[in-house]
């Protein structure tokens, strides 16, 4: 095995270990403490908020035309008719196709 | 361990089951178009077994964010177990020490929300049940991995059928799962605007710690709300 295709073995074996760690974590704590102060606590709230967030911004504003208003549109109808995430791909993935049939 | 408490698990288990089998199967399919082999994204799933994780994985790995950067982010999107095994602990207790180790590694969204909903209407946890409804997930999960992982791999401009549009909307709708929570907007809004400067100005990939970081120090700071938490078992990943 070569050493790049090695360190992604390490970096999916460290990802685990962390995944891992977060679900034992709570238990752990809980069973040593008795609260979390409420700033540690909104904080740990906002965190998956926070971190996706990063990863669909950029990809509005700099994923290219057509993939901004496929965004837009799967927001759009997703959330008014409060559909699934899954639906919401398909809308997506239709919208974007429409486009690139269209500009072909 | 009992039969009949095994078998009612995996009934439980098997609609999140089909609802979960479209996820791994995009997962293979956009883990081999970020390059990795076949073996490594089913390999990814047996071990990490966390889906949303796992898409934000492979995309900073696409880009070549540093491997400590790509494990922090792993670590921050899964953060939210923390809560649960908090949370389930007082159902859990009685597991041995073996039990408790599996149960922990099992223990994604819809396993927290089953076994809090359970607990909640006094139904008794057992450890068949939970391997049950745990196992007929986690299984199909790496099976659902490898066929998206063959199929990704016969693919051969990943633009040319649309799959680059996935990953962006698959994670807005994860966002907007978490539009319950305090201050979600301002959070959303402040994470937005500082990753979309930090690409910017500083680059990929510090967009993602510099956006993730500026909307928890946001909430951190904020006065404290009279609103009681939402719920977490509301939320789900897929």
């Amino acid at each position: 095995m070569d050493p790049q295709h090695l360190n992604l073995i390490y970096l999916i074996i460290a990802a685990a270990v962390a995944t891992f760690l977060t679900r034992v974590g709570g238990y752990i704590l809980i069973t040593q403490m008795k609260e979390i102060p409420p700033r540690l606590e909104a904080a740990l709230n906002a965190v998956p908020a926070a971190v996706l967030t990063t990863l669909v911004a950029p990809a509005f504003v700099y994923g290219g035309l057509d993939v901004t208003i496929a965004m837009f549109v799967a927001f759009a109808i997703a959330l008014g008719l409060n559909l699934s995430t899954l639906r919401m791909l398909v809308i997506g993935w239709v919208v974007v196709m429409v486009i690139r049939h269209l500009a072909m | 361990m009992t039969k009949d408490d095994f078998w009612e698990g995996v009934r439980g288990g098997f609609p999140i089951m089909l609802a979960a089998s479209p996820f791994g199967a995009l997962f293979g399919a956009l883990a081999v178009d970020n390059g990795f082999t076949i073996a490594d994204a089913v390999f990814m799933s047996a071990t990490v077994y966390a889906g949303a994780s796992q898409m934000v994985g492979i995309e900073l790995f696409g880009n070549n964010v540093q491997p400590w950067l790509v494990v922090l982010s792993v670590f921050a999107v899964n953060f939210r177990h923390v809560l649960y095994s908090a949370s389930i602990a007082k159902y859990v207790r009685h597991f041995t020490f073996g039990q408790k180790f599996l149960a922990f590694f099992l223990l994604v969204d819809p396993q927290y929300a089953e076994t809090e909903k359970r607990g909640e209407r006094g139904l008794p946890i057992s450890f068949s049940w939970y391997l049950g409804f745990g196992l007929i997930i986690y299984i199909p999960w790496i099976i659902n991995t490898l066929i998206g992982a063959i199929f990704g791999q016969m693919i051969g401009d990943p633009k040319a059928i649309g799959l680059d549009v996935l990953l962006p909307v698959y994670f807005m709708g994860l966002v907007m799962g978490f539009r319950k929570r305090d201050r979600f907007l301002p959070i959303v809004a402040v994470s937005g605007l500082a990753s979309v400067a930090g690409m910017h100005f500083v680059g990929s990939p510090w967009h993602v710690s510099i956006g993730a970081l500026a909307g928890i120090v946001l909430a951190a700071c904020l006065p404290p709300s009279n609103q009681a938490p939402a719920p977490a078992a509301v939320e789900k990943e897929a």
